[in-house]
Order: C-alpha cells, then sequence, then structure tokens
C-alpha cells in the first residue's frame, strides 16, 4: 500500500478543504468588486473538488472523480454567464461595485 | 518525502488563496488564483489523479482564468477603481468567515471511524479507466452536461450583445 493516503491521513485533506473554503467565504464577504466574488466562488468549488478527489481515492472508486468533472463543467458555464452578466452591469451603470446594485431596494 | 510535498503543496495553495482575497489590484488577484489553481492539481497528482490533474490545469488555467483577465483587461479594471469597502464590513466578514473555520475544522478534526479501502488501484484515475465509466454508468449525466453548454453559449451571447433599446 503505497498511495498518498497511507502517508498522510484523510483528515489533513478535510481541514485544508475546510481552510480553503472558509477563505472562500471570506472573500466574498469583505470584497465587493464582483469579479474579486467570483474567484472567491471558484476558490470554493476547488475546495470541494479536491475533497472529492481525495475521497474518491481514499474509497478507491472512480465516482468521486467523475462528479469532479462534471462541477468542472458547471464551474466554466457559470464563469462564462456570469462574466457576461458582469460585463453587461459595467456597461449600463459604468461600476461593478456590487454596493450600486441597491435598485430593487423597497 | 510524500508527506512534505503534501504539505509544501497545502501552504503555497492557502498562501495564493489568501493573497486573491486581500490583493487590491484584480490582475493581481487573477495571477494568484492561477497559482492556486497549480498548485491544486499538484494536490491531485498526489491524489493519483492524473487525468483530473490535467483537465484541471487546461479548463482553470486554461480557459476560465484567460476569460477572468479578458474581461478585467476589457472593462480597463485596476487598483485606482477597485472600490471601497466601509471597514467595519470588512471586519464583520472576516470574523463570520472565521467562526466558519473555526467550526468547520473543530467539528471535522473528530472524524475517525471512517476505514479506508483495503486493496488499492492506483489506476482508476487514468483516463482509460474515466472514460470507461463515464460512457456507460453515467452517460446520461455526460448528454445533460452537454445541453447545458448549448445552453450557457445560447446565454452568454444574448447577455453580451448590445441592447438596441437602452443605449
Amino acid at each position: 500500500m503505497n498511495t498518498i493516503l497511507s502517508i498522510v491521513p484523510i483528515q489533513y485533506y478535510i481541514i485544508l478543504s475546510a481552510i480553503l473554503f472558509s477563505i472562500g467565504v471570506m472573500g466574498v464577504l469583505t470584497r465587493s468588486n464582483a469579479i474579486i466574488i467570483f474567484m472567491s466562488v471558484e476558490i470554493m468549488l476547488n475546495s470541494v473538488n479536491l475533497l472529492l478527489a481525495a475521497f474518491s481515492t481514499y474509497h478507491n472508486d472512480a465516482a468521486g472523480q467523475i462528479f469532479v468533472f462534471f462541477i468542472m463543467a458547471v464551474a466554466a458555464a457559470e464563469v462564462a454567464v456570469g462574466l457576461a452578466i458582469i460585463v453587461m452591469i459595467y456597461r449600463n451603470i459604468n461600476t461593478i461595485d456590487i454596493y450600486n446594485l441597491n435598485k430593487l431596494k423597497g | 518525502m510524500i508527506a512534505s510535498v503534501f504539505y509544501f503543496l497545502s501552504f503555497v495553495s492557502i498562501f495564493f488563496a489568501v493573497m486573491v482575497v486581500v490583493s487590491k489590484n484584480p490582475v493581481h488577484s487573477v495571477l494568484y488564483l492561477i497559482l492556486t489553481f497549480f498548485s491544486i492539481a499538484g494536490h491531485y497528482l498526489l491524489l493519483n489523479a492524473q487525468f483530473l490533474a490535467l483537465v484541471h490545469i487546461v479548463v482553470y488555467a486554461g480557459a476560465i482564468m484567460v476569460l477572468f483577465l479578458f474581461v478585467i483587461m476589457l472593462l480597463n479594471l485596476n487598483a485606482a477603481t477597485e472600490p471601497v469597502k466601509s471597514s467595519l464590513m470588512k471586519f464583520a466578514g472576516a470574523i463570520a468567515g472565521g467562526s466558519l473555520m473555526l467550526v468547520l475544522i473543530a467539528v471535522l478534526s473528530k472524524i475517525n471511524s471512517i476505514q479506508p479501502a483495503h486493496e488499492v488501484n492506483t489506476q482508476i484515475g487514468l483516463i482509460k479507466n474515466l472514460g470507461k465509466i463515464l460512457f456507460t454508468e453515467y452517460n446520461l449525466p455526460f448528454e445533460v452536461a452537454s445541453i447545458l453548454f448549448l445552453v450557457a453559449m445560447i446565454g452568454t451571447v444574448i447577455l453580451a450583445k448590445k441592447n438596441p433599446h437602452t443605449s
């Protein structure tokens, strides 16, 4: 048994993913630039992908890696649509500060 | 040896993820995010997921990051145009995220009852095995993903087209 998981316990991967996910949450909460918020969402998606791959190796089951492919496909589609929306917002109000997007406030 | 590689890659990915969040210039954020993605690809290689590492580099560093950089250059964003947020909001966000991290680590570090698989197959991350599973067991989700891409493509074109009524 000479895989990585006999040397590094699975708990370390869980903690690494939790830290990366929390950094993404902090980015979403503390920044107001819409593009940086998008990048923080990408960090969160990647932390979940890493944990899925780790458990796929841990349980010796390829289904986890297939799920990572589907998450990557959804992330690519989401980024394309989201960046188009950001470009449209910039064209209309000339800023991407999310605190200017309060027109729906009653 | 492998353990020190793991610690190095973990340090690099966490450090550059923090730099993405704290850096003022959006272009620097994108460059740090690329380095984060490369370190995560290194993690995939350590986990015997070779094809996944390759696809991760191609999709994220090749496609998504180019899209981000292109939009940032198109909108001409830099540190000077960076919106300022009140420090109270930043403080509250950092406290909330830090509390989430504390709770997650405290809960998840208690896990010790799961058992790993006994027989180890180092071939599951190769393209032959993954392709076989993708086209037999997960054939329907694979086809649905192509419809998702078609919808995303049409939506992007419609969104990015200039609306003649507004301007």
